[in-house]
């Protein structure tokens, strides 16, 4: 499902490049929505104050029900994710000159960036946050889920599940705060291609200049 | 001791104080345990059965005089058995009433992340409302003392309620009015807690039992059931009644300095983002002359 086996013009409509293909984006809407019901769930049990995100749930008793079980959804998702894309996230030569260079790329001055592949360097950590996150999320949770299974003589596994599932949680939304405001506000283009999977060609050369190359080589020179 | 000591004290998962916190006199009601004057008769157990019409629990023999291992959701009190060695080489039978201590900081409430589903009134009994309760558990991982149990059926949590519904008609706990040889006491906490230091003296003047004394724990701001016991320096051989019970540490970073970090870091994260929008603005491709006049 790797970028360089889809062809543009055979699966993109006129002039659009897809970047992510039909099942990327349904993986991708899976994954979001997953993540925000156990987001908006998780705080309410974090602050009475956000208590108002179990009430629009459900009610805290069915957010309690479901909470765990989109947690597993989630982290069906990322495995999902991880066999698509566990190629595409390795990290080069070109993302490591482009994480030094950085700072241009938060004061939009992207000409002064390399050229990467079909993931910056910030995608990939973003990623990685989530791979690792969902993993400790998930062991942790499993510790919090069947709580009252666990004998007083292990107690300590509840103290370490709670505070596990909090670090964790928190690492995540760190994450996810950056990516929605990249995907929505920051990144003009990139909110349309997650969900119509089309970007523009100026986009595409822009932002990820050698993914552009390998896609729009012609079908004969590429390797 | 009437309904105005089941005024709200303390309150799970609330925004905000207590509704009507502070409006009165408090009156801070105590049950006395004096393990020096149990038989293990077990009067106590059935009769919280009775009274809270508890249905039939399971129970396991061990090759002890202990009805089962640990409480449950629906078996409230239990005499805790141990056989004991002294120093001495002579054997004793410890019996302890084993229940919800009702602390006055409660972990179990300072866990809780929903609306009221634990509260403690005025008089100090801290109750669960299943109503509110959401099911999660954390008020288990709160307790220092290992009471309150989940009902996996109904998904709600239990624990003894020190009586609240006699306590509030100006009865004693059922338990108490079971006990043959009044070795459970009921009172105020100041009464009750006088009560116990005179026992506890009178078993090292007058019994030999040198380090004897009462166990009301402070590392939870004392307690709602006090223990007069024959040596005080050793809870732990009484059914592991732990030697200084505290809220655990997890709990308290987490409903503590946890919260505050994490509330900080979330809402930096969003002002972050919100500044760097206005100071930088959106990242916008040039305009695809494949794509002149269509809007992006």
């Amino acid at each position: 499902m790797s970028a360089s086996r889809t062809i543009p013009s055979a699966e993109a409509r006129a002039g659009g490049i897809l970047r992510y293909t039909f099942g990327e984006r349904l993986i991708h809407w899976i994954a979001a929505f997953s993540y925000v019901y156990d987001l908006v769930t998780g705080l309410s049990f974090w602050s009475p104050y956000l208590f108002l995100g179990a009430a629009a749930a459900g009610g805290g008793p069915t957010a309690r029900f479901w909470h765990p079980w989109l947690g597993v959804l989630f982290a069906a998702t990322m495995v999902w994710m991880y066999a698509m894309w566990c190629g595409d996230m390795a990290t080069s030569d070109a993302d490591r000159a482009w994480w030094r260079a950085r700072r241009h790329y938060i004061r939009n001055e992207d000409e002064k960036l390399p050229a990467i592949g079909r993931f910056n360097y910030g995608q990939k950590l973003f990623f990685r946050v989530m791979l690792w996150g969902i993993v400790l999320l998930l062991l942790s949770g499993v510790g919090l889920w069947l709580t009252d299974s666990i004998p007083w003589s292990l107690r300590w596994l509840r103290y370490l599940a709670i505070l596990v599932h909090v670090i964790a949680a928190l690492a995540t939304m760190a994450g996810f705060i950056i990516h929605v405001y990249m995907g929505t506000a920051m990144v003009r283009g990139s909110f349309t291609s997650i969900v119509s999977g089309e970007v523009t060609p100026a986009w595409a050369r822009m932002h990820h200049r050698l993914w552009y190359e390998q896609v729009t080589r012609p079908p004969s020179t590429r390797k | 001791m009437s309904q105005a000591t089941l005024r709200i004290q303390k309150i799970s998962g609330h925004p905000g104080p207590v509704p009507g916190a502070g409006t009165q006199r408090d009156l801070q009601v105590c049950k006395l345990v004096d393990v020096t004057t149990c038989i293990g008769c077990k009067a106590c157990e059935v009769a919280c059965l009775e009274w809270n019409g508890l249905p039939y629990a399971t129970t396991s023999f061990d090759n002890t005089y202990q009805t089962m291992p640990e409480t449950t959701w629906n078996f409230w009190n239990l005499i805790k058995f141990s056989e004991h060695q002294q120093e001495n080489g002579t054997l004793m039978w410890l019996m302890r009433k084993d229940q919800c201590m009702h602390c006055a900081e409660p972990g179990c409430l300072m866990a809780c992340p929903a609306d009221g589903a634990i509260v403690q009134y005025d008089n100090g009994i801290v109750d669960f409302q299943q109503a509110n309760c959401i099911g999660c558990g954390y008020c288990i991982a709160g307790c220092p003392f290992n009471i309150p149990k989940f009902n996996s059926h109904t998904k709600k949590v239990f624990k003894c309620t020190l009586c609240a519904d006699r306590v509030a008609e100006g009865l004693e706990p059922a338990c108490i009015k079971a006990c043959p040889t009044g070795c459970l006491h009921f009172g105020t906490k100041s009464d009750m807690a006088g009560l116990a230091e005179a026992r506890a003296r009178q078993l090292r003047e007058h019994s030999g039992f040198a380090n004897a004394g009462v166990y009301d724990p402070p590392g939870v701001g004392g307690t709602g059931v006090i223990y007069v016991l024959h040596d005080a320096a050793n809870p732990e051989a009484y059914g592991g009644l732990p030697k200084d019970p505290r809220i655990p540490w997890v709990v308290r970073l987490w409903k503590g300095p946890a919260k505050w970090v994490g509330n900080l870091a979330l809402a930096g994260g969003l002002v972050a983002a919100a500044v760097h929008y206005m100071r930088f603005g959106p990242k916008r491709a040039p305009e695809d002359e494949s794509r002149k006049g269509e809007r992006p």
